[in-house]
């Protein structure tokens, strides 16, 4: 398999900030790749370092196998769908999607051919003629996507594209984007701080912190076996088991991962953990209720399906889960 | 704000204000009936009769056409080189953070902080101690220095609206430095360019102060005009030019206004 | 669409231009200088180099007997400035300008609050031309108007013939100091047409003031049981200083270094501009000149460095 993208030990210093520091990845051609993380982790710079944005301070970029230091955003193949779209204002919305053309030198008459076309593709046939200003948030977003397809770009960028689109907007847009990659098989670089929007759409996840790679995997290793335990809480809601928890369900890491889901309100069998405690707090939360359970002072928090009843406050009760539930890690 | 409008305007600030405003208008008016007095001496009020025959004496005035040809010569090359350096200094402000932004805004700003009269004996000094005969040139450089910043604020504030994402996304489409200019960033601030432009051929073309150092022998429009007001030869000659001048500069003003209205104001600070 | 048709790097192909464009690219600082360069060289190098020669010749004096000036450092123009007739002339300047930035205040400030808080839409527009227009418009023709208005056969000798109000004007004028022959000779007429013109600096930035007011605080005021005066005196009048301060700026300076305005409209006293242009022109006495035009310099470096903490630049 071609590698599209690859960081050797990437760094980009802003003075006394470490953006990104010391970042390897590999993105395999065709492939899409999520970078998630909070705001300030890295992960836009790291997308900004693959567009030619960003030049690294230390380290080794290729983009297929070609270096990607010093050569500037107009000359990669490489094209970006901005966060605020950044369409033209001042071109019609044809202009805005043959732009790329028009630079290279494509002639009129084939680069309004190719931009039609592309337009069509994004489910916006006949939108040519609009302003930017003309058009709705969602279809602007199909129209700075349809601006980078139509130069057939070895990669495609995209920084949180869908972060402006309201809910179902956005879960109709995740749906047709992975599509529109598996069919086109343009590798997918995407920047996300949601992580249900990395997990459900990526074939693979780099989750970044203070500018480094904290856990890089598919999304059920990233989502079942945080490797920290910054990725245990930022990737849903895995409860952290402190020191002395561990050591009394006999484990020798300092901490531990375990996720609401996998547990039950109920006495072990087969072999299984279990602790008690007693109930903290309940919510309703429609398929499932969250319970929490006050373990020695450390609480620890349950799914536990609707149909079963949920037990009073303050009741003492005994929470049970399978040992390779249970996922140790390597730090703080 | 909106519900200022439920109540009503206090009837004290409306007279106010509309004196106020009067108080403004009202002397401009004042020019364009003296221009069809047909009193010659003095500046009577109410005019003893109204006539048209001063436009006919007013444009077969030589000197009168030759300061008005040279003011527009002045202004529009002054105009021209303030739109470069204005432009340029513009650019380089908004589209790089650098040491040293705000000392570059001020010194911009300081040819007309500064009362003309400093700029004017400072240039002239400058040009007499260089050995420097006034000339046509002398004069220009005196006007573009202080229309400089009237382009640059215009040109400053249209750049901030340009989001930065907006060039990003024409180098990611593969255009490269001068093809984002040419065809993302000039289209972009050229009504703001035209405004400025505008404002600093008016600017020029009604600058007395500096022009009186700058300036040998040649009479622009104003100074010409500041002549007649000390020593006046043909007063009805006087007052039509003077009409004239108000129509000549609302024009551009009025330009200037429609251009920039969406969003920045014309930078009227930059007199 | 699976076939890609470029390899990553884009050969040079647009020949010079995009050989430039990479140049600069990799060296952005290079492009900033040039860009920088032009305008620069000219206001740095041109214009304040010009300044500073100017404020150099003001320690410099002239020789008595021959005019000629003498280039040895020395504070004596220094010590000339400070005679009393200069003194008067500085003082009368100062005061001037005081006088006329208050009462541009006064008038400016209705004005500014009717345009900023109750003008909509057609009429903000109008307001807003309506301000803009008299600001642009020549400064000369302003003033022209104004002899034509002040004159003794004048508009407002005849307004007050009309109203049988003659004996008012006439006892103004008869009053020392403000009065004169005429109002055209008289530092009324002077200050009328400096307040005149001047106007709309001081009304923009009071607007620009104004408009960051938030409707809701003015209220909230009145709720709280706030008079309008009280509303007036303790938050809108606060909130606008800043402007006003702004607008003063303008008015301040610009009275400080005229010399047209006194010179057509004014009794034959003269004013600090009036002195730079006399001691540059008629008197040849660079030096001293040079020392007037520190005066308004150090006038306003100092109104600017107090303005600034007043927060005034954020209204510009």
């Amino acid at each position: 398999m071609t590698t599209a993208v690859l960081f050797d030990n990437v760094s980009r210093h802003f003075g006394a900030v470490r953006a990104v520091d010391g970042v390897n990845l590999e993105i395999a051609e065709g492939e899409f790749f999520a970078m998630l993380g909070p705001s300030g982790s890295g992960k836009t710079t790291c997308l900004r370092l693959m567009a030619g944005f960003e030049q690294p301070t230390g380290g080794h970029i290729e983009i297929f196998g070609e270096t990607a230091e010093g050569v500037p955003p107009y000359r990669r193949s490489v094209n970006t769908v901005f966060q605020d779209y950044a369409l033209f204002p001042h071109l019609s919305i044809l202009d805005n999607v043959a732009y790329g053309l028009m630079v290279k030198g494509v002639g009129r008459e084939e680069r309004r051919k190719a931009a039609e076309d592309a337009l069509a593709m994004v489910k916006l046939p006949g939108y040519g003629t609009r302003r930017p200003g003309q058009l709705s948030g969602g279809q602007r977003q199909r129209v700075a996507l349809a601006r980078a397809l139509v130069n057939k770009p070895k990669v495609l960028l995209l920084d949180e594209p869908l972060g402006a689109l309201d809910l179902k907007l956005r879960e109709q847009m995740q749906e047709e984007l992975k599509s529109l990659q598996k069919s086109l098989g343009i590798t997918f670089v995407f920047v996300t701080h949601d992580q249900g929007e990395a997990l459900s759409m990526a074939d693979r996840i780099a989750v970044f912190n203070d500018g480094r790679i904290q856990q890089l995997g598919r999304p059920e290793d990233v989502y079942k076996q945080p490797k920290t335990r910054f990725v245990a809480d930022f990737v849903g809601s895995s409860n952290v088991l402190p020191q002395k928890l561990c050591q009394r369900l006999g484990l020798t890491a300092p901490f531990a991962s375990l996720r609401p889901e996998a547990i039950a309100i109920a006495q072990p069998v087969d072999g299984a953990l279990s602790l008690s405690g007693t109930v903290a707090a309940h919510s309703f939360l429609g398929a499932v209720n969250r319970v929490v359970v006050d373990v020695d002072g450390a609480r620890v928090a349950v799914a536990s399906p609707a149909a079963l009843a949920v037990p009073a406050l303050g009741s003492p009760v005994t929470i049970s889960f399978a040992a390779h539930e249970l996922h140790p890690m390597e730090d703080a | 704000m909106r519900s200022d409008r439920l109540n009503r305007t206090p009837m004290g600030l409306k007279i106010a204000a509309g004196v106020g405003l009067a108080f403004l208008h009202l002397p401009i008016l004042l020019i364009f009936l003296y221009a069809f007095t047909t009193e010659e001496k003095s500046y009577q009020f109410p005019p003893p009769g109204l006539t048209t025959q001063w436009f006919a004496v007013a444009w077969n005035r030589p000197d009168v056409w030759a300061a008005l040809t040279l003011s527009v010569k002045v202004a529009s090359i002054a105009t021209a080189v303030a739109l470069v350096l204005g432009t340029l200094c513009a650019a380089a402000v908004s589209q790089t953070r650098f040491f040293g932004r705000e000392t570059i805004s001020l010194l911009v700003i300081l040819p007309i902080a500064l009362p003309g009269i400093i700029t004017g004996i400072a240039l002239r000094s400058a040009f007499s101690m260089a050995d420097i005969p006034f000339s046509f040139w002398t004069i220009v450089l005196g006007h573009a220095t202080f229309c400089i910043v009237v382009v640059y604020n215009n040109a400053v504030a249209r750049f901030r609206r340009i989001s930065g994402s907006l060039i990003e996304a024409s180098m990611d489409l593969g255009a490269d430095g001068f093809q984002t200019f040419r065809y993302i960033i000039l289209p972009n601030i050229g009504t703001a360019l035209l405004a400025g432009g505008m404002l600093a051929f008016a600017l020029s073309f009604d600058e007395v102060i500096v022009t009186t150092f700058t300036a040998g022998q040649q009479s622009t429009l104003p100074i010409w005009m500041l002549e007649e007001l000390i020593r006046p030869r043909q007063r009805p000659v006087t007052n039509v030019v003077a009409m004239v001048v108000v129509l000549v500069t609302f024009l551009p003003i009025l330009g200037a206004y429609y251009l920039t209205r969406d969003g920045d104001q014309i930078a009227g600070a930059g007199k | 669409m699976t076939a890609f048709a470029e390899p990553l790097v884009v050969a040079e192909r647009r020949g010079p231009a995009g050989r430039l464009s990479d140049f600069f690219w990799k060296h952005p600082h290079l492009l900033l200088m040039i860009m920088l360069a032009p305008p620069l060289i000219w206001l740095g190098v041109v214009y304040l180099g010009s300044l500073f020669a100017l404020l150099l010749q003001s320690f410099f004096s002239i020789d008595d007997f021959s005019g000629l000036i003498n280039y040895e450092f020395t504070l004596s123009t220094y010590r000339q400035l400070l005679s009393e007739t200069n003194l008067d002339i500085i003082l009368r300047t100062v005061l001037m300008a005081a006088t006329v930035t208050l009462a541009s205040a006064v008038i400016a400030f209705p004005i500014a609050y009717y345009a900023a808080r109750y003008a909509q839409g057609k009429w903000k527009v109008l307001f807003y031309l309506g301000v803009m227009l008299p600001l642009w418009s020549s400064y000369l023709v302003k003033i022209y108007a104004w002899k034509l208005i002040l004159a003794k056969e004048g508009i407002l000798t005849w307004f007050f013939e009309k109203l049988h109000l003659m004996w008012l004007l006439d006892a103004w004028l008869a009053l020392p100091v403000v009065g004169g022959n005429s109002l055209s000779v008289s530092y009324t007429g002077t200050f009328i047409v400096f307040v005149y013109v001047w106007l709309p600096f001081m009304i923009l930035p009071i607007q620009a003031a104004l408009e960051r007011v938030q409707g809701n605080l003015i209220e909230a005021s009145s709720d709280l049981g706030g008079t309008p005066a009280q509303t007036f005196r303790y938050v809108l009048f606060p909130l606008a200083l800043p402007g006003i301060v702004a607008g003063s700026i303008f008015t301040f300076s610009l009275t400080l270094g005229d010399y047209i305005i006194p010179q057509i409209v004014g009794s034959s006293r003269l004013f600090i501009g009036q002195a730079v242009y006399a001691q540059q022109g008629t008197a040849g006495n660079i030096p001293l000149a040079a020392a007037f035009t520190v005066v308004p310099i150090v006038i306003m470096g100092a109104y600017l460095f107090m303005a600034k903490r007043m927060g005034a630049f954020d209204a510009l």
